[in-house]
């Protein structure tokens, strides 16, 4: 189904997710008793770069120069998949396969980008980037199998709009393992600590930023606007399965789930406040767990 | 059917003229020519077959014993047929440019044994006599012996041949005893629906796995193909690859069709083996250097997913869930079609870079995107198409799978449960992995600077070849972006695994066309956004540009300069990532299951001297199964040499004996 009346819930993406970055780092600076960035850094951060000049490496191709565009397009289209509210721009049998696809899409360009610059830096974050996607990808799409099959329905809009509080009093511990999976994907895929750490100062030991290494200008403004509506999906994913909103009426659900987004931006800011980075050959551990998590959920559910 | 068999005619005729022609250049043109004006024979022929749903047979008498010439054109051979006509009419068009450079050598040897490949493979389609097929069958794997052993003054080579050669003979040996029970079971050599019992099904399906399965390149049997198809001439890599495998997967389909029921355990053996090929196909791929063995390790996983497609599809079928069967077989139909045309992509591409660089080595290559730009694009789309990833055809097939696997945990079944639980997270640990083998070996080889002398002053291969790349890279995107009426073409093909009547098919597949529907859609949107943010961009660039121009002391502007390095000033290509570091992490990970191994230097003085560092992934499958297999079995006959002295006359004796042996058990 193509709903373009919904087309505010993509545009609501858009206009809000990099709030979430503000949050986070006012949430943060809060634990660490300092004022802290205004809440708006991250908007004044883009418009500053998208009025920037580039500085595009030697080595380089178009595949470079396309990277940006397709991670953004990428997430601005599964923006237009899952539903803040009862239904979304774009909904069918099976859509969340393709959102997930597209997010791979969005990493393959983002890695072989990596790889095009020729820096070893940058091949080192590729690298580690497709290494723990490939132990998040398979979490993620079990976690979504359970909903699946809670729901009987492989839509994400009709299988959020069956999550009511009747779901959730008779399946509540299958809920909860899958919201427990999803947030370590969430963390993991988004580049939070303990997967990680935004903010280090060494390459060594970066992942997603230091992919990005060589981009300036405007294409560095697309790739850190793609990563906050990413965050913010894997956000909306995340309170759709823990909030029984789907019995609201429309425009309820979406102020409520719009609101609990904030909040689990603060949350992340709070796990980033209380913990520290995990070691890079730890991570596939707590990966594991968010799969055995999912794993665990199904069987939850299949016994229900 | 007259006119497939004309074309069948026409390819071997022109093969039998291009092995007596001295001229090379003659030669491949005259092969060439046939095998074009063959597949259009095929394609005009099987195409009306598999849209509109009617059959065509011929049957002629044969002198053989139990031979016939019968041969029947229906829904799943013309499926079939479509992919040997593609993949064979692209293979020889850049086979023109590829073996330009051979100079006068044996070209006509291999031209002949290219068209009796190509005429094999449409006769195992086409058989439906045990004889028949199974005389097909051999032509099909001698000539791609033949071709396999192109380079053979390379002793290894002449290995792969070797491995090659013995492995599809057991195959063989499997399928004469599938044949013959099937002969005895039904009552006729033909290939016939009859009445057969539970356990005889259980065990034609077994033999038909293992007999077929090795062709296919199915886990534990898939030893061969990671030797042929380096060893092969890339465009004959292409077409094993892309289809003669797929001849495997045929014989499958086939036995499922002439067998009358499926039982549960089929499904789970088909699944298991399937995520098993799968994942360590690819996990196998991954740690590979070598550019076409790492696509041959892709087959495998292909074929994995192929296997799970048909896996759920017999298990929708057993538990009575049409929409999971049609859904299942759909896929793993599709899936051959889409393996067919992007692995066949691939290996081209492969081609042109071993062409180029002379070398197989990933870890030499580099910076080919600027020198190949064209080879650079068609490889990138087959990338793309092969890791699953949308908007290309890879996606379509494995969306069919995914949606009947997500449709089995609704059943209510353990098993089904199970075997939908193990193939999403199979598919998409595949997934994930396959974009990491493929961003490894876009990136390593197309992209970054050259790390070898290998990878420098290169050029774009001749015409003809990439016409071929271009040809299969718009066959991805035409799949990929009109994936609604290519599923309703599936449907056919579908028919014939006994599962629905053809319009309850038809009505199945509405609604997953629906779907695909609404994903071409959603893609159409995703390019329009794509070139919605080009523009933005570029407006942003040209107004910052002609800030520049009005204040030209500070103003920003796009500038170039080398990769930024952190500070260090004198990077040099030797320095950028390779792709077994880029690969390392996620090795160690399953270092259980690989046991790779590595070999270094150790740098133990102030003034270290020269290292080196060797890794190396051995084949489990080859190490610890085969190996000793054969290791024991040389030893058994070893044993048995006392019965061969070379005496003539006791040959003669033993003949003689065992002629008398045999008259009175017949006499008794």
């Amino acid at each position: 189904m193509i709903n373009l009346k919904e087309i505010f819930q993509p545009l609501a993406a858009m206009l809000l997710a990099p709030l979430l970055f503000g949050i986070i780092n006012r949430v943060k600076a809060f634990f660490a008793g300092r004022r802290g960035q205004p809440l708006l850094q991250s908007y004044y951060d883009l418009w500053k770069l998208l009025n920037k000049g580039a500085v595009y490496s030697t080595t380089t191709s178009w595949v470079f120069r396309a990277s940006p565009v397709v991670c953004l397009a990428a997430v601005v289209i599964v923006a237009c998949i899952i539903p803040l509210g009862a239904r979304n721009v774009i909904s069918f049998s099976g859509d969340f396969v393709l959102a997930v696809y597209l997010l791979g899409l969005m990493r393959f360009f983002m890695v072989i980008a990596a790889l095009d610059t020729g820096s070893s830096f940058e091949g080192m974050g590729a690298s580690r980037e497709v290494q723990f996607s490939m132990l998040a990808e398979p979490a993620l799409f079990i976690g979504l199998a359970v909903l699946a099959r809670l729901t009987s329905s492989l839509s994400l809009a009709q299988a959020f709009s069956s999550v009511t509080p009747q779901v959730w009093a008779s399946h509540c511990a299958t809920l909860l393992l899958v919201a427990a999976a999803f947030v370590i994907i969430l963390l993991a895929e988004n580049a939070r600590i303990p997967v990680d750490d935004p903010n280090t100062h060494l390459e060594l030991t970066m992942i997603h930023e230091v992919m990005v290494l060589d981009n300036s200008g405007p294409d560095f403004a697309f790739i850190m606007y793609a990563a906050a509506i990413k965050l913010w999906l894997f956000s909306v994913l995340l309170v759709r399965v823990l909030l029984p909103v789907g019995s609201m009426p429309g425009w309820a659900s979406v102020l409520v789930s719009i609101t609990a987004v904030l909040l689990i931006a603060v949350l992340v800011g709070i796990v980033e406040s209380c913990m520290a980075r995990l070691r890079l050959i730890k991570v596939p551990h707590l990966l594991f767990s968010a799969a055995a998590l999912a794993i665990l959920a199904l069987v939850f559910a299949f016994r229900d | 059917m007259h006119l497939v068999l004309v074309g069948v005619g026409l390819v071997i005729l022109t093969g039998f003229v291009a092995l007596f022609l001295r001229n090379a250049k003659h030669c491949m043109r005259f092969s060439v020519l046939g095998v074009l004006a063959g597949s259009v024979c095929f394609m005009s022929a099987a195409v009306p077959v598999l849209t509109r749903g009617q059959q065509l047979s011929l049957q002629l008498p044969w002198q053989v014993p139990y031979g016939s010439f019968y041969v029947v054109l229906d829904g799943l051979s013309a499926l079939f047929l479509v992919c040997i006509a593609l993949v064979c009419a692209v293979a020889a068009i850049y086979s023109v440019g590829y073996m330009s450079e051979h100079g006068n050598r044996r070209l006509g040897m291999m031209a002949f044994a290219f068209n009796m490949l190509v005429a094999g493979m449409v006769m195992v389609v086409l058989a439906r006599n045990s004889m028949l097929f199974l005389v097909a069958w051999e032509i099909m794997s001698l000539a791609s012996y033949f071709l396999v052993t192109f380079h053979h003054e390379e002793k290894s080579v002449r290995q792969a041949g070797w491995i090659y050669l013995i492995a599809t003979h057991i195959g063989t040996a499997f399928l004469l005893a599938f044949f013959m029970l099937l002969a005895k079971v039904t009552g006729t050599p033909n290939f016939e629906k009859g009445d057969i019992s539970g356990t005889c099904s259980s065990i034609l399906f077994v033999l038909a796995l293992i007999g077929f399965g090795t062709k296919a390149g199915i886990m534990p049997l898939h030893v061969w193909l990671p030797e042929a198809h380096p060893a092969a001439p890339s465009h004959v890599s292409a077409v094993m690859s892309g289809v003669m495998i797929k001849m495997g997967i045929y014989g499958i389909a086939r036995t499922l069709a002439i067998l009358p029921s499926f039982e549960l355990w089929w499904a789970c053996l088909l699944i298991a083996l399937g995520a098993g090929s799968g994942i360590l196909g690819v996990l196998l791929a991954l740690a590979q250097h070598d550019l076409k063995r790492l696509l041959a390790y892709h087959s495998v996983e292909n074929i994995g997913i192929i296997l799970m497609g048909l896996g759920i599809g017999v298990l929708g079928t057993v538990m009575h869930a049409p929409a999971i069967a049609v859904a299942g077989f759909a896929g793993g139909l599709l899936h051959v079609v889409n393996h067919a045309v992007f692995k066949g992509l691939l290996f081209l591409g492969a081609g042109a870079v071993v062409r180029a660089a002379k070398t197989h080595e990933i870890d030499r290559l580099g910076g080919l995107q600027k020198q190949m730009p064209v080879t650079a694009a068609a490889f990138l789309i087959g990338a793309v198409a092969i890791c699953g990833l949308p908007p290309l055809n890879g996606f379509v097939s494995e969306f069919l799978i995914y949606s009947a696997s997500f449709k089995a945990g609704f059943l209510g079944s353990g098993a089904a449960l199970v075997s939908g639980l193990i193939i999403v997270a199979a598919l998409a640990m595949i997934g994930a992995l396959a974009a990491a083998c493929f961003t490894k070996v876009f990136g390593i080889v197309f992209l970054g600077e050259p790390r070898s002398k290998h990878a420098e002053g290169l050029s774009e291969p001749p015409a003809s070849m990439c016409a071929g790349e271009i040809a299969l890279a718009a066959c991805c995107i035409i799949i990929g972006l009109a994936s609604p009426v290519f599923v309703r073409a599936i449907g056919n093909p579908v028919l014939h695994m006994n599962v629905l009547d053809p319009d309850a098919i038809q009505k199945q597949l509405a609604p997953l066309a629906a779907n695909l529907l609404y994903v071409v859609i959603t893609v159409l949107f995703f390019l329009a956004c794509i070139a919605a943010f080009m523009i933005i961009r570029n407006r942003l660039f040209s107004r910052i540009q002609r800030a520049a121009k009005s204040r030209p002391d500070q103003a920003p502007m796009i500038g170039q300069a080398p990769t930024w390095d952190c500070g260090y000033m004198a990077p040099t290509a030797r320095m950028q990532y390779t792709g077994s570091s880029f690969a390392q992490p996620i090795l160690d990970l399953f270092q259980t299951v690989l046991q790779s191994r590595s070999k270094k230097v150790k740098i133990a003085d102030l003034f270290p001297r020269e290292a080196d560092f060797h890794s190396h992934t051995p084949d489990l499958s080859s190490d610890f199964f085969y190996q000793p297999l054969f290791r024991w079995t040389s030893w058994f006959i070893s044993k048995m040499r006392w019965l061969q002295y070379g005496v003539v006359q006791l040959y003669v004796l033993y003949i003689m004996l065992t002629l008398i042996i045999l008259l009175l058990w017949k006499v008794r």
